[in-house]
């Protein structure tokens, strides 16, 4: 019996009127956990009701803690008739659980209704007292702490990270049951959300014990999905990376931490896995593994593994031995784990060796061939298969590890595709393993060799390549082999050297297909994905080239499957790599070179083409060729980074001649103009507009190429449905349409945040579904963040100045202050050069402090404010404190869906309220602001003819709190050096 | 392909100010978007009109959603549903309680009425404000109405504190809300040249000096009433005019002190006694509710007119009636015959104005020539 939960009501306002008569409503509160429910006297005639109840106490286990939530219902006492429930609000005690988050949850709580909205709000103040547990064989995991955020969490030290968790529940939907046919949708919407909520408690705790049993005390990048199988179920399941984390209590803790990362790491898998660049072979793109049949179910498993730019040759002398002993000491870390994944997408620095591409797989599964629906063994079976042949595949380029994992499914009907993707990587074993303060050294070491160029070396054998590729000698330190291009689903690491700012890359596509049943569509369906992935692919790669640039960052593909077609989406984020060659332009080739109009033709794209091409080179501002030389090519095998400085320059003018031959002897990118499709897929190149200027977007965390933050954000969700008119069902017209859809999205989303410019969209997150024939859905969340024009304007004047003195304030940054510097640059460091140029400029206090401070201070001084933000980071600001995961699902329905405002007045308004339903518990858990926001689901179903309408929706995040930078120089303005310094870097870390 | 559903919300609610006026206007969606492409703002911001319109919509829907809490504006603050900065909520507020003037002028003094709503198409055409924005503004005055309607204490800080709205305005809405209490007609043709400026002016001073509230700030009173007993004793300055001597030394006082100081002394002398007689008509027939009503109106005809007749500039007008009310203490007849119950009263009923010389009923018009613009205040201290 370890534990005690204490609730108390407090009062009630503006709680709707419930007795017409009076206009006044006689308000009492039911509160319930697991089996007990204890009630409030009825406070009589008010809409502000006053409880002030005695402390209802509840005695349970911590195991129950863990799973179900808090009820609490707000009900109207009616003398003659039942009472009328007003509301409810489901509380999440477990940020109460573990010691070092909330310790009270106090405050307002929308009253919500999932028929009526929310309806008024309710005070009410819950705390947990928790005995120790001396049972070994315990079931809860209290205590396990749960992340969304997909890198280190700010104020944490990695001490190990150990790996791969997962898990699966399987349950009847409740909506499915026969008993759904008598209650009301209320009661439906009710039991779903309880059930849901009673899921991912369990969910979580059974995640918890597992990272337990591997020692660990934290789960990052922790992802829950729930999917909706209908008939078959109702799964929740959910992906992780099981940590140890220490919580760095002030700046002096990170010392040990970088010095020491401990003999425990031995254990840790904390290997650097190096990720493949995906190829994108034109010639020979795809490898489709056979389909496969599990025992008792149809499934078609669709393997697609595609190699995108690879391009590392391990060619460097001593790179050979090297490599050998590291996959060596990887492989031994990570062999024991049944799956060497990694759901984190940044990284301490050093932690990633290499990069070898982006594996993945899908699988199509038939959901009605489940023999035991409701035991999670089968679909258990499903994402097993789905994770070998992602470890297969990255096996393949070379790598032990895959980081950036992620999995989803779509369903449509009884057909249900399951994807899993991520990045093949090397880790770092050393470091891991010699955690002591000579390794330390070694590894600064190792790093200026390869620092900023290291993750791009091919981590497979030069000879022995998966996959034809084109490989070169890395631009930067012109020792080990690189790919022409390279894909990840990672963040950019932040030691990479990046050229000219980032973009938003999206390939859109739509294929039809026949409507089928079972088996014929399953294999329709399975026979079509390698194409569709091709086409992809290959979209992705000619925007790339269009912008000039040679690599893409958090790479997400999403296929989604209809009743009669499949729409796949990417979007990544381009960037060029200065360790990478300059992408050879497009070069467009017709098969009928005779007919002199055509000729003609083609040379007029050629020229839009090239033109395009240098465009977005300025507009991006990529002019690779004088910094690469100047400072990034040099090939400094000495630690010193000033010396490389010198030396760079003094060895420019070779490296130009060297650089030219290069350039002579690639290839161009070839596009064949044969048929109409192809002049179609050219045609659709161009025809995507460039953000007006002052804006920016990326679909990562932060935006390659800025780096002066404000601290404004703007943190929205925007959804669209068309209807698509069955006339125009050809896939060129499917394609338009698409394309129209989600460009005309992107540019309302520029005209509605103008007043923000300039601004960069970050963590744009692109959802298509299919929710009936002929309705294409998109939902997209993004934060908008502004930046300063002048400092950006700035560094565009002089790029060659500003990476010259960022170099050197580098340098001294590390002369200077070994050991703050110990403390940042080797934990949590995305700008680590960059941000010091702002310091540098600024005499003691910087520039960028003060920009800070002159933002918006409302935001920080009015009560109740709450950021949110898909990022793991707020602008200008620190995070103090992680106060717990937020989870919540939501169902909304209504029957008088004209009378709401139609489908976009039902649907903004329930959008609204969930946002306001986050928010209020993030208050009440005394937090400011949710990290790593994530609208995971948001379903949508209509029926206009009856009026009706039904909505899912599912969010999860961090709560934190927060301080503003110009508010913590205040007090600590004794060493402001350092001090804004390591508060800058936290503010803007990406880890 | 047709959009089926179109939504954008953000953490933080966005406000464009110019769609929020276009709303408030009245006008509808295509209507805005019509405007909104005549402003250039498809060549500043390079969207297209299917974005302009898209955005419209979306925010009419928000305006929509917080229509329902701007009716009790204190709800806008505390609701948790829109983020909205502060200082962006006070603007919706107070947009949202902001009038047109020439919609004011037609509703002032009217009861706020079902039959009064049912008239506002008129209005409407009338004035040239669309009918959306007329109801709107309607439903404002009549909602402060009824929300100060029984309440004690100031009439502005009631407004205020129930409606949040800036100082400025809530006198406004306070003169509007006395003004329909108290239905003075204000639509005639003679009045028409006065504007809502002007009336605000006469209200906040008769709020001040004439209401139950006025004479005794604490007790159970209202800003919105007149005070009977008040304008009863009004009814014995008719020994101002009726007393022949009283009125020849009256005058003599007046016309003593204003010698080579007005411009149009000869037209006063002239016109005092018939001058007199009228405001003190006007003043001892506001017993009867028929005649409140008509206040501004008997005014104009008895008082300002003749003054407007004789061209009588701003600046005199206002020294006649400073030396008319001042001359009052002075008459001995006045004071020690029948003035004494008058005064009696007065001071009775305003313990605060002791320090302040009592003076008796005046009426200060001011008219400019010039301008055609007259605006007239009166104030009893």
């Amino acid at each position: 019996m370890p534990g005690k939960l204490k609730v108390k009501i407090v009062a009630g306002r503006h709680l709707p009127v419930m007795d017409r008569a009076s206009d006044l409503t006689d308000a009492f509160v039911e509160v319930k956990f697991g089996n007990t429910t204890f009630k409030t006297d009825v406070y009589l005639k008010s809409l502000n009701p006053q409880w002030n109840s005695e402390w209802f106490k509840f005695e349970v286990d911590d195991e129950d803690l863990q799973d179900e939530p808090l009820q609490i219902t707000v009900l109207d006492h009616d003398t003659y008739s039942a009472n009328d429930a007003i509301g409810k609000v489901y509380i999440d005690i477990d940020p109460l659980l573990y010691s070092e988050a909330a310790t009270v949850i106090s405050g307002w709580f929308p009253i919500y209704d999932t028929i009526h909205g929310i309806r008024g709000e309710i005070n009410v103040v819950v705390k947990v007292d928790l005995f120790n547990d001396l049972n070994r064989f315990r079931q809860s995991s209290c205590g396990v702490k749960f992340f969304c955020t997909t890198s280190i969490p700010k104020c944490y030290r990695a001490v190990i990270i150990h790996g791969f968790v997962e898990e699966l529940v399987v349950n009847e939907d409740p909506e499915y049951q026969w008993i759904d046919r008598i209650r009301t949708p209320r009661a439906s919407n009710e039991a779903r959300q309880r059930l849901i909520s009673l899921m991912s408690g369990e969910l979580q705790r059974k995640i918890g014990l597992k990272v337990l049993e591997m020692r660990g005390n934290a789960v990052v990048g922790y992802l829950q999905c729930f999917d909706l199988e209908g008939e078959s179920g109702l799964v929740v399941r959910a992906i992780g990376t099981a940590c140890t984390l220490d919580k760095l209590s002030s700046p002096a803790a990170f010392l040990p931490a970088c010095n020491s990362p401990s003999k425990e790491m031995k254990e840790s898998p904390l290997v650097h896995p190096p990720s493949h660049g995906c190829r994108s072979t034109h010639n020979s793109p795809i490898h489709t593994a056979t389909g496969s049949r599990l025992t008792q179910n149809f499934s078609v498993s669709v393997p697609t593994l595609i190699y995108t730019g690879m391009g590392s040759g391990s060619a460097g002398k001593e790179g050979g031995p090297f490599k050998a002993l590291l996959r060596q000491q990887t492989q031994s870390a990570l062999e024991q784990r049944e799956f060497p994944f990694f759901t984190l997408t940044a990284f301490p620095p050093g932690f990633l060796v290499h990069v070898g591409g982006v594996v993945s797989a899908r699988s199509v599964k038939l959901l009605d061939r489940i023999h035991n629906p409701d035991e999670p063994e089968t679909r258990d079976a499903w994402w097993a298969e789905i994770r070998q042949e992602i470890k297969s595949h990255a096996k393949a380029l070379g790598c032990h590890a895959v980081v950036g994992y992620s999995e989803s499914t779509s369903i449509c009907e009884e057909v249900c595709i399951l994807s899993a993707s991520g990045t093949a990587a090397v880790l770092n074993p050393r470091f891991l393993q010699d955690g002591t303060v000579e390794g330390c050294l070694e590894q600064r070491l190792e790093e200026n060799l390869s620092t900023r160029c290291g993750f791009c070396h091919i981590p497979y054998d030069e000879l022995n390549m998966p996959f034809p590729a084109h490989l070169t000698y890395c631009y930067n330190c012109r020792k080990q082999k690189v790919p022409d291009v390279l894909f990840t689903t990672i963040d950019l690491p932040t030691d990479a050297t990046v050229i000219g700012k980032g973009c938003l890359i999206q390939a859109r596509l739509c294929r039809l297909k026949k409507k089928a049943q079972a088996e014929a569509n399953a294999t329709a369906i399975s026979n079509l994905l390698p194409f569709m992935e091709y086409e992809v692919h290959t979209q992705l790669m000619n925007k790339l080239k269009l912008k000039g640039m040679n690599a893409l960052f958090g790479l997400r593909i999403q296929i989604t499957v209809g009743e009669n077609m499949l729409m796949g989406l990417a979007s990544a984020t381009g960037v060029y790599l200065a360790a990478l060659p300059t992408p050879g332009g497009i070069q467009i080739a017709g098969k009928t070179p005779n007919d002199g109009s055509y000729e003609q033709h083609i040379s007029h794209m050629q020229k839009k083409i090239n033109d395009t091409i240098a465009k977005n080179k300025e507009l991006y501002e990529i002019n690779p060729p004088e910094i690469s030389e100047e400072i990034i090519g040099s090939p400094i095998p000495e630690p010193r980074q000033r010396s490389r400085l010198l030396r760079s320059q003094s060895e420019s003018s070779d490296e130009v001649t060297e650089l030219d031959l290069s350039h002579g002897k690639k290839d161009a990118f070839v596009l064949e103009i044969d048929d109409t499709d192809a002049m179609e897929d050219v045609h659709s190149l161009l025809t995507d507009v460039p953000p007006p200027s002052g804006f920016y977007s990326c679909n990562t965390e932060i935006m390659p190429g800025i780096n002066n933050w404000t601290s404004e954000i703007q943190m929205f969700t925007s959804v669209r449905v068309i209807r698509l008119s069955s006339l125009n069902l050809t896939n060129q017209a499917l394609n338009k349409n698409f394309n129209d859809l989600c460009e005309n999205l992107l540019k309302s989303l520029y005209f509605k945040l103008r007043s923000m410019i300039p601004c960069c969209l970050c963590h744009v997150n692109f959802t298509v579904s299919l929710p009936e024939d002929e309705l294409i859905q998109v939902t997209v969340t993004a934060v908008a963040i502004t930046f300063d024009k002048n400092q950006a304007l700035q560094t565009t004047k002089t790029p060659v100045e500003k990476s010259l003195q960022r170099a050197s304030t580098d340098n001294e940054e590390l002369l200077q202050f070994p050991l703050e510097l110990c403390s940042d640059s080797l934990h949590s460091h995305p700008f680590p050069p960059v941000k010091a140029v702002t310091v540098e400029k600024a005499s003691p206090v910087g520039d960028g402090n003060f920009r800070n401070r002159s933002a918006p201070p409302c935001a920080n001084s009015t009560v109740g404010v709450v950021k949110m933000t898909p990022l793991s980071f707020i602008p200008g600001a620190k995070i103090t404190k992680y106060l717990g995961i937020i989870n919540m699902f939501f169902i909304r329905e209504t029957t008088s869906l004209r009378e709401e405002g139609g489908v976009s007045g039902f649907l903004h308004a329930f959008i609204a309220e969930v946002f306001a339903m986050v928010r209020a518990h993030v208050a009440a858990l005394g937090g400011n602001a949710v990290v790593s926001y994530i609208m995971k689901q948001c379903v949508f179903m209509e029926n206009p003819n009856k009026n009706q309408a039904q909505c899912l929706i599912n969010v999860s995040g961090d709560a934190v709190v927060f301080v503003r930078e110009s508010d913590l120089e205040v007090v600590s303005s004794q060493q402001p050096t350092t001090n804004c310094q390591s508060s800058c870097t936290e503010g803007e870390v990406t880890t | 392909m047709t959009s089926e559903l179109d939504i954008f919300v953000g953490n933080t609610t966005l406000i464009d100010e110019d769609v929020y006026r276009l709303w408030l206007d009245g006008y509808s969606v295509t209507d805005a978007v019509a405007l909104r492409v005549r402003s250039g703002i498809l060549e500043q911001t390079g969207a297209t009109a299917a974005v302009l319109q898209s955005d419209t919509m979306d925010h009419y829907r928000t305006f929509h959603m917080l229509e329902r809490l701007l009716h009790a504006p204190p709800k806008l603050l505390h609701q948790l549903i829109f983020q909205i900065p502060p200082s962006r909520q006070a603007l919706l507020i107070e947009r949202y309680y902001a009038f047109d003037e020439a919609f004011v002028r037609e509703v002032l003094g009217k009861k706020l009425s079902k039959g009064t709503k049912k008239d506002l198409d008129d209005i409407s055409t009338k004035t040239g404000i669309t009918l959306k924005s007329c109801r709107r503004q309607f439903d404002n005055f009549k909602r402060v109405f009824k929300v100060v309607e029984e309440m004690r204490g100031s009439l502005v800080d009631n407004i205020q504190q129930h409606f949040l709205l800036s100082d400025r305005l809530a006198r406004d809405y306070a003169a509007i809300v006395f003004f329909a209490n108290n239905r003075f007609e204000t639509g005639k043709k003679k009045l028409q040249y006065l504007s809502f400026g002007d009336f605000a002016f006469c209200a906040e001073l008769m709020i001040q000096n004439w209401t139950l509230g006025a004479v005794d700030s604490q007790m159970d009173d209202m800003d919105m009433d007149l005070d009977k007993e008040f304008l009863q004793d009004l009814k014995e300055l008719k020994v101002l005019v009726a007393d022949k001597d009283l009125l020849d030394l009256h005058k003599s006082l007046v016309c003593t002190a204003l010698r080579g100081k007005l411009g149009v002394f000869s037209e006063m002398e002239a016109n005092f006694k018939n001058l007199s007689r009228g405001l003190v008509n006007v003043a001892a027939k506001l017993t009867h509710n028929k005649d409140v009503r008509d206040l501004f109106v008997d005014l104009v005809e008895k008082f300002v007119e003749p003054c407007r007749s004789d061209h009588w500039p701003l600046s005199d007008v206002r020294f006649f009636l400073n030396q008319y009310s001042a001359s009052v203490h002075s008459l001995d007849g006045f004071r020690l015959e029948c003035g004494g119950t008058i005064w009696a009263h007065c001071n009775l009923h305003l313990p605060g104005s002791s320090n302040s010389p009592a003076s008796a009923f005046q009426v200060a018009g001011t008219t400019s020539v010039h301008h055609h613009a007259q605006q007239f205040f009166l104030y009893f201290q």
